[in-house]
């Protein structure tokens, strides 16, 4: 008798309740995003008014194009350091220092923003560094090359480490051997790691409030700001429009990722 | 070394740039915290007295190690306020991280058994919510308490109250967004134990007459305490410096440790005692983390 592999009337009541309450919130958020109504919660009939609206907001433009540009920026940082870093610590070698730099890469993933964007501040001002773009992008990629490492650690990990010693074996320098062996196998969990960043760095509002300075908010420190003040209709509109931006995000992220576990296949009876 | 030597050991020559990056901007700016943290609040740009100043000499040094204090410390020590505020964000996180254990775990078991096919799918699917932004789910749930909002209305149209329920501004609203904000944090590490383990387990156990109950106490429940472990790990520590959620959804009549610090930080403008409320939380939240190392360590040399 196979009963525990199999779902109880009690599993699918706790998945299918799960589900709704991690997804209905959003839905209904998205749903109001079109009321055409002033009032959030009475429903006037469909409208593009709030997006309209968000178009009209010099403020909010200003601060989404800000939060893009450091998405990109921050992300490509990470996604170059986060990878390096990764493959410091799958390769197994002892370095001097390595748990202090594990330490490092892994601390970060759990401390509170509220310490990070701190401490990076007070660094910020001890240094006289002016705040703004820089300074965000720079606190963003600390965050999240961290997300970076432990994407493409996962995928470093479970790669044959015998495609890289065969190169070599046939002659092929470690760092050549790597760059045309290794890293077209990694290419899909960089991919992912890249996605992850962005929008880890897209979604900050601790940190960000921290790290900038006066006049260049991003689209989070303005959300924040507007939705303190109350429910405005335009904000519904603003969060449905970045919503769609990660579901873009992510489904290229997934395609990527698939693409990596049907190389993974192909590439494993070589 | 030379370079020769350098580029045979890929993996030293790769963490040159990430260990520098993050000594410069992981390690370096906690001392900058803790250099703060010991020194005088002063009305001034940037708002505290400069402790170290290098161009001096070392006359200077002496003087500056004289003048640290640790008057931030005493006056944390002794504020009620901030003692009030430590022990509501341990109160809170502990509270929500047992709601969250209680709500994720039937979730995650759901999940691991699951046909294979179909794991992936859900595991895609409270993994998505994680990469949608923080602020907006916390935003949706504002939409839905609200005085007039969705539950609201549906209670009244119930006729399950008779008006509208305050949600808003309430501990019930913030432990709500923490606990949608944090799940898929406790789900995933709890899936990824339960769905390793043997289901023969559980039915050699069923089979020698154990109820339902007594298999999940006896055998399932200890065999995943590796996943309760890193799910309360991930989501009791960040939610001790929670700032948002509870700024957000829950009354401003007491404060947690995270949204003290920012008001000492960006209202009052006192970094010196901001930075040591900083140290403190730091300190208060190595504790778990050591603590949990020492019990895996422990697990490990058993075996």
């Amino acid at each position: 008798m196979r009963k525990f592999s199999r779902l109880s009337r009690f599993n699918i009541a706790s998945l299918v309740l799960g589900l709704a309450f991690l997804y209905l919130p959003i839905l209904i958020l998205v749903i109001y995003s079109f009321n055409a109504s002033r009032l959030v919660t009475v429903w006037g009939g469909w409208s593009l008014r709030w997006y309209h609206e968000f178009f009209a907001d010099r403020a909010m433009i200003e601060a989404s194009w800000m939060s893009l540009r450091v998405a990109v920026a921050s992300a490509s940082i990470a996604t170059l350091i986060g990878t390096l870093a990764a493959v410091a610590l799958s390769r197994g070698e002892h370095f001097r220092g390595r748990t202090l730099f594990s330490g490092m890469l892994y601390a970060p993933l759990v401390m509170p923003e509220v310490i990070t964007g701190l401490s990076l501040l007070l660094l910020f001002v001890a240094l006289n560094v002016e705040r703004g773009f820089w300074t965000v992008t720079i606190a963003h990629t600390t965050l999240t090359m961290c997300f970076v490492a432990v994407v493409v650690q996962s995928r470093l990990g479970s790669l044959d480490r015998s495609l890289e010693e065969a190169a070599m074996d046939l002659g092929c320098a470690p760092v050549r051997a790597f760059l045309s062996v290794t890293l077209p196998l990694i290419a899909p969990a960089i991919v992912a790691g890249w996605m992850l960043a962005f929008t880890l760095s897209l979604d900050d509002l601790v940190i960000a409030s921290f790290t900038t300075g006066p006049g260049s908010a991003t689209l989070p420190i303005r959300i924040y700001s507007e939705v303190r003040l109350g429910v405005k209709p335009e904000i519904n509109a603003i969060c449905t429009l970045v919503i769609a931006l990660i579901a873009i995000v992510i489904v290229i992220a997934s395609l990527a990722s698939k693409l990596s576990s049907s190389q993974g296949e192909s590439a494993a009876p070589l | 070394m030379s370079a020769r030597r350098i580029f045979a050991r890929p993996a030293r020559f790769a963490a040159i740039a990430p260990y520098v990056w993050m000594l410069l901007f992981f390690l370096v700016p906690f001392g900058f915290v803790l250099k703060i943290s010991l020194s005088q609040t002063a009305i001034a740009q940037p708002p505290y007295e400069p402790v170290f100043d290098l161009t001096a000499g070392w006359t200077a040094i002496r003087a500056a190690f004289a003048a640290l204090s640790i008057d931030n410390f005493r006056l944390i020590a002794s504020d009620d306020l901030y003692v009030f505020a430590y022990l509501r964000s341990l109160t809170v996180a502990v509270t929500a991280t047992v709601l969250l254990l209680v709500i994720g775990y039937p979730i995650a078991y759901g999940m691991a058994r699951l046909p294979k096919r179909w794991q992936s799918v859900a595991m895609v699917l409270v993994i998505v919510p994680f990469w949608t932004s923080f602020l907006i789910r916390i935003y949706a749930w504002i939409n839905i308490l609200q005085h007039d909002g969705l539950l609201n209305r549906i209670l009244l149209a119930l006729h399950l109250v008779s008006q509208p329920v305050v949600w808003l501004s309430t501990d019930t609203a913030m432990y709500i967004g923490i606990v949608y904000s944090y799940l898929p944090f406790m789900i995933l590490p709890l899936y990824a134990t339960l769905a390793k383990m043997e289901p023969a387990l559980e039915e050699a156990a069923s089979d020698l007459g154990a109820p339902p109950w007594q298999v999940f106490w006896l055998v399932t429940f200890p065999l995943s305490l590796p996943g309760v472990g890193a799910g309360v790990l991930l989501c009791l520590i960040p939610i001790v410096g929670e700032f948002v959620i509870p700024d957000l959804l829950a009354g401003s009549n007491s404060l947690m440790i995270g949204q003290t610090l920012w008001l000492e930080f960006f209202t009052n403008k006192d970094w010196p005692v901001a930075s040591s409320a900083a140290i403190v939380l730091l300190v208060v939240l190595l504790l778990p983390l050591l603590l949990y190392e020492r019990l895996q360590r422990r697990q490990l040399e058993e075996r």
